[in-house]
């Protein structure tokens, strides 16, 4: 083998019909790498599901699930390996319809090189800026522009270089460093691995010669020092280090280090592998540093040098993708993987919304699926971060949906905002616990939710009148109540519900900070904002009531005529009619009120405070 | 079986995907509660034991390695699998569905897919729920077939283990979305990245010990549906006519010995296998009889749970 062989990881973009599977399968195919039972699959499916008529298809050689093979499209995002004796590479062959953007993008984040296709005969079309713009967005800065089905149009150079001149205009803008056309035809490997006699005006290298020799290098080695710890490996007592892989930068025994978010300083003592301790360690190496001091270190800290640290911030502006088939909407809580620190975040402001096509912004009050917004972000805990521009591995970051635990988004730090390093919480002498003292109270929240009609307020306002003759301190917020003030701006779209909750539950927060019971009746349809308001508070400070009713009995109830309205289209986001209500899985307290009274149900509620310890 | 010093030094190919998977598998024992490495005595499986020593080096990988043991391996692979773990001294957990042997299922008999499914595939969720881990290695590749190719490296599984390739989490970055709720898990694919030329190239340069069946050496074999098939003991059944001769062969995959097929060569070394491989025809797993079933089988054993 060639020692100095290095692995270069490209991904392939282009629509149903440019061709990008065939290429692929091409490549594999010209470098020898399907095997002879291999071919005899791929005949048997060609016959099958092939679109090249009596010919091998290619392309079947890629698109390996069953759903893709029917339907003769790319769905997912497929690795492929290959190898030359000069260099070896990982294809990440990505679909390149819009509803895969989220697909190309995931190919794209662990690329370092795009090859563009173009159908010669189409040019440049609304996806070639498309793929262009995610390439852009996901850091890549070498382009290959494959003109491909260079046979259809009669292997012409005029088309070839006007399509070159449209290319060069559109992307200009988009930060790339090198825009590489090559004209070829994957079908019958013109220019795809030798130079083809068809195309004798075209002077530059094949496509696999070019990515022999392309240098990608972004030397991460040479930027400043980042190791995200990921596992504080202890296996006795005398032994503590700490296992990761450096993000970029090198190190070496005695050079000087920082944890990231509390400034702790020390100097490396030793570089650990299974294979002996190393001199040096640089970007990419997978290691284990020990220490010269006793520095509190966990996962997910961030060791840097001294002189160039990351920032450390909770508030921070970034590209979001978003990949749910649920929509992103501000306000709402998500896990968000950072680094090696999982911690709540939600986006606080949508700053603008990117139409991929157009490149244009637009204002936007949610991202849907395959969106990309530049947003502010608004995390649970300080954690360090850099730019994405500046390293991957420390700017970029995933959102989980906290319910699902799907993938929902893929975000870029661009910048962190000063507000979360200037403002600092003021600590003061009395606090919850000597409020509550003095109230002789042990402060929470009844969240009661359920259906519009469904007993909420009645059963609150039940609850609070005991509580209050009890001697207990309580306050109520009203869903109807804080829609004349506090909330008197908000409507009542799921942009709007959520806005509606957190600020209900900051308030709520406050009235508990202050020692009081919070009696809090709000539909509060979605789960995650629940979750919200109850991740604002301390252990066991929010107890779940669900007022469970059936919406029959609500609409048949229907106190305030609200579900007639609503069923003639007179009320539009009416929950239960057109739109959703998502049951509690665990409510503290579950209520059923259809058959009892409403005091009977309050009833209920006092029991379980009692056994709480509250007296009432 | 001896092991050196391995302080070979590898090709950066190599480094990076040492480096990459070293970075899998600590994630793994970082994020999870219960992890457990399958492990299948074959040459990847050897590869990813090696890796989860180096990971945690001075210390031992923080999980055990369990063998879903059919009963039909190789004679060879089970006293050599005993010998490994006691060898790197971590504790090896083996399973066999006892219902599949109550109800008499063999690969020859039941066939070659109700086999698979009930001693391989039903056999591993057994066993993952009876010790209840909640992430298990595998050393499956990307480049083994075309259903992996899409795989994830931390692929998603759902109650009851099902795979639904349509409901696959997207991977970016090394950003492993770890998160689970009771009942799923998570299966780890830390040599997603590498082929068989790499698995096979590292072994040589680390010097990890590997079954002598991937060496050749004349064994009684018999000719079946194109391929040689061992009689590695007396429970294959021989057809009218059909005598064990002995041939010089040696095996690119390792399984259940009625279902692997052999191949000639004369490979009696690394540097010697190496070199057969490079000028290969064939992919290593046409030796498979399983998966010549029926087109897109390995998509559908995984739905059902197959690693």
């Amino acid at each position: 083998m060639d020692g100095a062989r290095k692995l270069l990881r490209f991904l392939t973009c282009g629509s149903v019909d440019d061709g990008k599977s065939t290429l692929i399968g091409r490549l594999l195919y010209d470098s020898q790498l399907i095997f002879e039972d291999t071919l005899a699959t791929l005949a048997k499916d060609s016959r099958k599901h092939g679109t090249t008529g009596e010919e091998i298809d290619l392309a079947l050689l890629v698109d390996g699930l069953e759903a893709e093979r029917q339907q003769g499209i790319t769905i997912d995002v497929a690795y492929r390996f290959f190898a030359t004796p000069r260099r070896s590479f990982i294809v990440a062959d990505t679909p390149g319809h819009e509803q895969y953007t989220r697909n190309m993008a995931t190919g794209a984040s662990s690329a370092s090189l795009a090859v563009i296709l173009i159908d010669a005969r189409k040019g440049v079309l609304t996806q070639t800026r498309r793929h262009s713009y995610i390439c852009s967005l996901m850091g890549i800065r070498d382009i290959v522009v494959a003109v491909n089905k260079i046979d259809l149009v009669g292997f012409d150079e005029d088309v070839f270089d006007r399509i070159v001149g449209d290319y060069a205009t559109f992307a200009a803008g988009l930060g790339f460093r090198s825009i590489v056309p090559i004209p070829l035809s994957a079908r019958f490997g013109d220019n795809v691995t030798t130079r083809s006699g068809n195309t004798p005006w075209y002077h530059g290298p094949s496509l696999v010669e070019h990515l022999e020799t392309v240098d990608v290098g972004q030397d991460l080695s040479a930027r400043p020092f980042r190791f995200p710890v990921q596992w504080v490996n202890r296996p006795n007592l005398d032994f503590r280090g700490f296992a990761g892989t450096v993000a970029a930068g090198r190190i070496a025994p005695g050079d000087q280090v920082v944890v990231a978010a509390s400034g702790k300083s020390s100097r490396v003592a030793r570089i650990v592998t299974a294979d002996g301790d190393l001199a040096a360690a640089e970007a990419g190496q997978a290691v284990t540093l020990t220490l010269e001091d006793e520095v509190d270190v966990a996962r997910g800290d961030v060791l840097s040098t001294a002189a160039d640290r990351p920032q450390v911030a909770d508030q921070f502006a970034g590209h979001l993708l978003w990949m749910d088939e649920e929509a992103m909407l501000p306000g709402r809580s998500y896990m968000m993987r950072i680094g090696n620190v999982w911690t709540p975040c939600s986006v606080t402001s949508i700053r603008h919304r990117v139409d991929v096509n157009t490149l244009e912004e637009h204002a936007a009050r949610r991202l849907s699926l395959n969106e990309i917004g530049f947003c502010n972000f608004s995390a649970g805990q300080q954690v360090p971060l850099d730019p994405y521009a500046d390293n991957r591995a420390t700017g970029a970051f995933i959102l989980v949906d906290r319910f699902t635990n799907r993938t929902a988004g893929a975000g870029m730090v661009a910048f962190p905002l000063r507000r979360a390093s200037n403002i600092h919480h003021e600590h003061f002498t009395v606090d919850k616990s000597a409020r509550a003292a003095l109230l002789g109270n042990a402060p929470l929240v009844l969240w009661f939710t359920g259906l519009s009609g469904s007993g909420k307020s009645t059963i609150a306002n039940i609850a609070e009148q005991a509580l209050h003759r009890a001697g207990r301190p309580t306050y109520t917020l009203d869903g109807d109540n804080v829609r004349h003030g506090l909330c008197r701006d908000l409507g009542f779209t799921a942009e709007d519900r959520v806005e509606n909750i957190r600020r209900v539950g900051e308030v709520a927060k406050l009235f508990v900070d202050a020692g009081m019971i919070v009696l809090c009746s709000f539909i509060s349809p979605f789960r995650a904002e629940r979750r919200m308001v109850r991740d604002l508070l301390g252990p066991g400070e929010f107890v779940e009531v669900f007022v469970d009713t059936t919406i029959e009995a609500c609409m048949a109830r229907d106190p305030k005529g609200l579900y007639a309205k609503a069923q003639a289209g007179q009320i539009k986001n009416f929950t239960g009619i057109d739109s959703p209500y998502e049951s509690p899985e665990a409510p503290e307290l579950r209520i059923g009120t259809e058959g009892r009274t409403p005091a009977e149900c309050a009833e209920e509620i006092l029991v379980a405070l009692r056994a709480r310890g509250i007296a009432c | 079986m001896t092991t050196t010093s391995g302080k070979s030094r590898l090709t950066p190919h190599l480094a990076r995907l040492e480096a990459e998977s070293i970075g899998i598998i600590r994630e793994v024992a970082a994020s999870f509660r219960k992890p457990v490495m399958l492990y299948s005595i074959g040459k990847d499986s050897g590869v990813m034991v090696h890796l989860a020593l180096k990971a945690f080096a001075p210390g031992k990988p923080p999980f055990p390695l369990m063998h879903i043991d059919t009963t039909w391996k190789f004679r060879e692979m089970i006293s050599f699998r005993d010998a490994m773990a006691k060898q790197v001294g971590m504790e090896l957990l083996v399973h066999t569905n006892p219902e599949g042997i109550a109800r008499g299922i063999n690969p020859i008999d039941s066939g070659s897919a109700l086999h698979t499914q009930v001693m391989k595939t039903e056999a591993l969720k057994q066993a993952l729920d009876k010790w209840g881990f909640d992430a298990a290695f595998g050393g499956a590749r990307r480049d083994e077939e075309k259903s992996r190719a899409k795989e994830r490296i931390f692929s998603f599984r759902g109650p009851g283990h099902t795979w639904d390739p349509r409901a696959q989490r997207p991977e970016l970055w090394n950003l492993f979305n770890t998160r689970i709720r009771d009942g799923e898990s998570i299966r780890v694919f830390p040599l997603s990245n590498w082929t068989e030329y790499d698995v096979w190239d590292y072994v040589l340069a680390e010097d990890i010990p590997v079954v002598p069946l991937y060496f050749a050496k004349p064994r009684p074999v018999v000719k079946r549906a194109g391929t040689w098939i061992m009689v590695d003991d007396d429970r294959l059944p021989l057809n009218p006519g059909e005598m064990p001769e002995m041939r010089m062969v040696r095996f690119r995959t390792l399984g259940c010995y009625p279902l692997s097929g052999a191949v000639e060569s004369t490979a009696a070394t690394l540097p010697e296998i190496i070199a057969e491989m490079r000028a290969a025809k064939t992919s290593e797993r046409q030796g498979r009889l399983i998966d010549t079933d029926e087109e897109a089988s390995m998509e559908k054993k995984k739905r059902e749970g197959y690693f």
